[in-house]
C-alpha cells in the first residue's frame, strides 16, 4: 500500500519565507513528489495552530507519514512528533527539513535557496516512507544525584536536592568545599564577607544527612544513561582515617614542615605538610600533602601520628574506589584563574609589586596571609598608589577573546577596598566598564564618588624602568587615555592584574568523560543558550555556574538552584523515556565473524558462543551506528538510521541529478543500480 | 564544462557536532553556497561507504564526511572508524581514477559554525573546478561495474576493520 504524506513548509515568519518560496515550494511537493497527499505552508508551524493542522490532517486525510520543512530538528523535532502521536500516529513516521538553519539563513539567492528547499523536501519525503514505527521506552530514575565541584554553585544545587530530600553525592577534588568563593574577601556589590555567607552553607553541606560528601576525590569513570548512570570515584587517601579524626587540629599545629600554599593562598602564605586548606574548612579532617611530608620523604618525623589523640593518622592509607549510581549528574566544575606571567610585559612573576588577583584578594582578607592589611611584596610598607589593569588575557585576541564578566566589578571592589585600608591612590585601567546588574553601576557612582581615578585604555606595559623624575623606584604604567587621546606613564607603587577566568584546564578530558562538548574556548556546551542554558545534549547530565562560561555569584547560585530544580524534575516523574535509536543484529544473518564485536565502545555487543552469532544489548547500545555500517553481510539494523532510510534519503536529495529536471547537469539515468 | 555549472554535494553530518555545527552556522547567519544537501546521522561512524558509492551513483559531484574532533567524538572514538574508512574509500575512489578532492572528511565541533561554512565553500570552489562527475551516465552503460566496486569496498571495509 502506498504510503500517504502530508508535507507543511514553515513560514518561519519571514525567517524562511524571506529567502525561500514557500507556497511555490508546497505546490511543488504537492505536485511533484510521490505519495504526497497534502502539502500546505504555514506562517508558523510550531505554534499550537500549526500543529492543530498536522493532526486534523492526519485524522482526516489518514496520513500515514509528515515531512515538516521548518528548523532544525534540534528545536522542534520534539514538538511535531508530540503533534503525530496526538494525532494517533508513531511519532517515528516524522521527519523534519531543516529549511531555516540549512537554507534560509545561510543563502542569498532566493531561486537557489528554493531549489535547494526542494531537494530537501525530496530527501525527507523519499526518508520518511522508508522510516518504521518505534517505540521508546521507559526507564525508571534513580533518585540520587552526582554534583561534580563543591564551590558555591555546586553546594546550591546539593542544597537544594538535599533539601527536597533526594540524596545526593557531592564530589570535591580539593581536600575542602567552598571554591574560589572561600578564597574572596568581600563580594560585590554589597562588601559582604565572603566567608560569612558561605561557611553557613558548608557547613549545612557538611551536616546534611542527605549528602554525601566526598572531598579530596575524583570522578575517574561514568557509564550509564539518564536515570541510570553508574560513576567510579577516585578518593585520594587522606593519610587520615575519616572516622577517627575529631578535627582537632593538634596535628597541624605540631607539624614541623611548612611550604608554601600556592592553591588557597595563591603562593602569599604558608601551610603545613598537614593541613586544611583553611579553618573552616569543611569536612573537617585534615590531609597529608605527601610531596611535602617528611615522613614520605626522609622517613622519619610521623610528629603528627603522636600527638593525635584518637590514632587518626594512617601513613599507609591508599586511595579508595566508590562506585555509585546515580540518575543525574550535574557539573559545576568551576574555573581556572588566568596564569598572568603569559603576559611578560605586565612583569607578573618578575617584577616583585605586580599582584595577581587573587593574590590581592588574599591579602585583603583578614584571615589571610597579611591579616588583612594591603602591603608590597616585602609585607610591610603600605603602597601610596596602585594600579589595577582590567581584561588580563580577555578581551584579547591573542589569548581569550571572551569577557570574563566578573572582573571589572571585583576591580571596583578591590579600589574600595585599597581606599579604606590604605588611603592609596587607586588607578583603573579599563577598556570599557561593565556593570550590567541590579545594584552595580550605582557601586560604580560609589567608587567614582570615594575618588577612585578611570583612565579609560588598555595597558601596553608595566615597567620599573624610571625615565621621568618622579619614577624613580616605581613601577610605570604605560597606556593609552582614549578618552585624553594622549599616552599615559603612570607612576606607582603596586599594580593588580585582573586576570581572566578560563576553563579548567581538563575541561575537554571532563566534558569527554560526561558525554558532553565545550565550546571554541572550553566552557561546556548548553543545549540550548538562552533557552535552556542549564541542559546538555546527553540527557541527565547537566552544567552550571562557571564551567558553563564565565559568571559572577548570583548568577551561578541561579544555576546551581536551575539545575537541581531540573534534575528535581526528573526524580518527581521517576521514568524517563529512551530514544530506541539502537542497533540490532538479526541472527539469521549473522556469520558470527565478530567484525562488529571490538567497534563498540561501550561493549555493547556480545559473542553468543553457544549459537556463534552477535548479540546488542539495548541497553547498553548508545545509537552511533558504527557497527551496522561496518557488517559485511548486512545483519545489522540501525533503528532510525537504517540503510534503507538513508539511501532513500540520498536518492530524494539528488532528485534533480537523477531524472535531469530542475537545476540539475545531468540528464539519464532512470535505471541506476541500487 | 560549462561556466554556470553548479555541483552538487552531499554532507553527511554527524548529529552532535558537525550537524550542530550546521545549525550554528545558520543561527548565526553566515553564508554559504547552496550546493551542499545535509543528512543527519547519529556519528560519522554510521557513515558506510556505501552511502558515499551511492551518493556519487545517483548524480553528486563531491561528497563530505564531517564529525566531531578526533578524541571529541560523542561516541568517544567512533570517529576514528570514519576516518579508517574514509582513507579506504579515497584510496579505492582514487584507483578507480576519481580525484580526491570530490571526498572530504571534515572534523566540526558543535562551535566551528564559521570553519563548517568555510570548508563547505571551499570543497565547492573545488569541486566546481573539477567539474561534473556524470558518474550516473558512465554507470548507467555497465550497471555491473557499480556491483563490482561494491564489492571491492566491502572487502577493503572488511580488511579494515580490525581492533584499534
Amino acid at each position: 500500500m502506498a504510503e500517504k504524506v502530508g508535507v507543511y513548509i514553515c513560514h518561519c515568519g519571514s525567517n524562511i519565507a524571506g529567502m525561500v518560496d514557500v507556497e511555490g515550494l508546497a505546490r511543488w511537493a504537492g505536485a511533484n513528489l510521490e505519495d504526497v497527499t497534502v502539502a500546505r505552508d504555514y506562517k508558523f508551524m510550531c505554534s499550537s495552530l500549526g500543529q492543530e493542522l498536522i493532526e486534523e490532517d492526519i485524522k482526516k486525510e489518514g496520513l500515514t507519514r509528515v515531512v515538516v520543512g521548518a528548523c532544525s530538528p534540534h528545536l522542534h523535532e520534539k514538538t511535531f512528533r508530540k503533534a503525530c502521536a496526538n494525532a494517533g500516529l508513531n511519532p517515528y513516521l516524522m521527519q523534519m527539513a531543516s529549511l531555516r538553519e540549512q537554507i534560509s539563513w545561510v543563502s542569498s539567492d532566493k531561486d537557489k535557496a528554493t531549489e535547494k528547499a526542494k531537494a530537501l523536501i525530496s530527501g525527507a519525503v523519499r526518508r520518511v516512507i522508508e522510516q518504521e514505527e518505534l517505540f521508546a521506552s521507559e526507564a525508571p530514575v534513580n533518585p540520587n544525584t552526582l554534583v561534580v565541584g563543591g564551590g558555591v554553585t555546586g553546594i546550591q544545587a546539593a542544597l537544594e536536592l538535599a533539601d527536597a530530600g533526594y540524596h545526593v553525592y557531592l564530589v570535591e577534588r580539593e581536600p575542602s568545599i567552598g571554591g574560589h568563593m572561600a578564597q574572596f574577601d568581600k563580594t560585590f556589590p554589597t562588601l559582604d564577607c565572603s566567608a560569612c555567607i558561605l561557611t553557613p552553607k558548608m557547613s549545612d553541606v557538611g551536616q546534611h544527612e542527605s549528602i554525601t560528601l566526598l572531598s579530596y576525590a575524583e570522578v575517574e569513570e561514568v557509564t550509564g544513561y539518564v536515570g541510570n548512570f553508574h560513576a567510579r570515584i577516585r578518593k585520594r587517601a587522606r593519610s587520615v582515617k575519616e572516622a577517627d579524626c575529631t578535627g582537632c587540629g593538634v596535628c597541624i599545629e605540631k607539624c614541623p614542615k611548612k611550604v608554601i600554599d600556592d592553591v588557597f593562598e595563591a603562593g602569599l602564605g604558608y601551610r603545613k605538610a598537614i593541613y586544611r586548606p583553611f579553618p573552616q574548612a569543611v569536612p573537617k579532617y585534615p590531609v597529608i600533602d605527601r610531596e611535602a611530608c617528611t615522613y614520605y620523604l626522609k622517613g622519619t618525623c610521623k610528629a603528627c601520628e603522636k600527638f593525635c589523640p584518637t590514632n587518626a593518622i594512617d601513613f599507609e592509607q591508599q586511595d579508595s574506589f566508590l562506585d555509585l549510581d546515580v540518575g543525574n549528574v550535574i557539573l559545576a566544575t568551576g574555573f581556572d584563574m588566568f596564569d598572568s606571567t603569559r603576559l611578560p610585559q605586565y612583569g607578573y612573576g618578575r617584577l616583585a609589586n605586580v599582584f595577581s588577583n587573587l593574590e590581592f584578594e588574599r591579602m585583603c582578607n583578614a584571615a589571610g596571609p597579611t591579616d588583612g592589611k594591603v602591603v608590597l611584596r616585602d609585607g610591610v610598607t603600605t603602597p601610596e598608589s596602585i594600579a589595577i589593569v582590567h581584561c588580563v588575557g580577555s578581551r584579547d585576541k591573542k589569548h581569550n577573546p571572551y569577557c570574563s564578566a566578573v572582573c571589572c566589578m571585583a576591580a571596583l571592589k578591590f579600589g574600595h577596598l585599597a581606599i579604606e585600608k590604605t588611603g592609596a591612590q587607586v588607578y583603573s585601567f579599563y577598556i570599557d566598564m561593565r556593570t550590567p546588574h541590579k545594584n552595580y553601576e550605582e557601586f560604580y557612582d560609589r567608587l567614582l564618588a570615594e575618588g577612585m581615578q578611570f583612565v579609560r585604555g588598555r595597558v601596553a606595559e608595566v615597567t620599573d624602568a624610571a625615565r621621568l623624575p618622579g619614577e624613580e623606584g616605581k613601577l610605570i604604567v604605560q597606556s593609552e587615555d582614549t578618552l585624553a587621546g594622549r599616552q599615559r606613564r603612570t607612576p606607582v607603587d603596586m599594580v593588580v592584574l585582573m586576570g581572566a577566568l578560563e576553563p579548567r584546564h581538563d575541561a575537554r578530558e571532563t566534558a569527554l568523560k560526561f558525554g558532553i562538548s565545550c565550546s571554541m574556548n572550553g566552557w561546556f556546551t548548553e543545549r540550548h543558550p538562552k533557552l535552556d542554558p542549564v541542559a546538555t545534549m546527553t540527557d541527565g547530565v547537566f552544567i552550571a555556574g562557571v564551567c558553563q562560561g564565565p559568571k559572577d555569584i548570583p548568577d551561578s547560585v541561579a544555576q546551581g538552584a536551575a539545575a537541581a530544580a531540573r534534575v528535581m524534575a526528573m526524580i518527581t516523574k521517576g521514568t524517563v523515556l529512551i530514544e530506541p535509536v539502537v542497533a540490532t543484529i538479526h541472527e539469521e544473518n549473522c556469520s558470527g565473524c565478530r567484525i562488529c564485536n571490538n567497534l563498540c565502545p561501550y561493549n555493547a555487543i556480545t559473542f553468543l558462543e553457544d549459537k556463534g552469532v552477535s548479540y546488542v544489548n539495548a541497553a547498553l547500545c548508545k545509537g552511533c551506528g558504527t557497527c551496522v555500517a561496518a557488517c559485511p553481510a548486512q545483519a545489522i539494523s540501525g533503528a532510525h538510521f537504517s540503510n534503507e532510510q538513508i539511501f532513500s534519503e540520498i536518492e530524494g536529495l539528488l532528485y534533480d541529478a537523477i531524472s535531469g529536471n530542475g537545476a540539475g547537469h545531468k540528464v539519464e539515468p532512470a535505471g541506476v543500480p541500487a | 564544462m560549462s561556466d554556470t555549472f553548479e555541483p552538487k554535494i552531499v554532507a553527511f553530518l554527524c548529529n552532535w557536532c558537525s550537524y550542530r555545527a550546521a545549525d550554528l552556522a545558520g543561527t548565526s547567519r553566515i553564508k554559504y553556497e547552496p550546493n551542499v544537501r545535509i543528512i543527519r546521522v547519529m556519528c560519522s561512524g554510521r557513515v558506510d561507504p556505501t552511502f558515499v558509492l551511492k551518493a556519487f551513483s545517483l548524480g553528486a559531484d563531491g561528497v563530505m564526511i564531517a564529525g566531531c574532533h578526533p578524541g571529541e567524538c560523542h561516541y568517544l572514538e567512533q570517529n576514528y572508524k570514519a576516518m579508517r574508512r574514509y582513507y579506504m574509500l579515497r584510496h579505492t575512489l582514487r584507483s578507480m581514477g576519481m580525484e580526491d578532492d570530490r571526498l572530504r572528511l571534515q572534523w566540526a565541533s558543535a562551535a566551528e559554525g564559521v570553519q563548517l561554512a568555510a570548508a563547505i565553500n571551499e570543497m565547492i570552489e573545488q569541486v566546481r573546478a573539477l567539474g561534473p562527475l556524470n558518474w550516473s551516465a558512465n554507470w548507467h552503460e555497465n550497471g555491473r561495474r557499480l556491483e563490482a566496486l561494491g564489492r571491492l569496498a566491502q572487502e577493503h571495509a572488511e580488511a579494515m576493520e580490525v581492533p584499534a
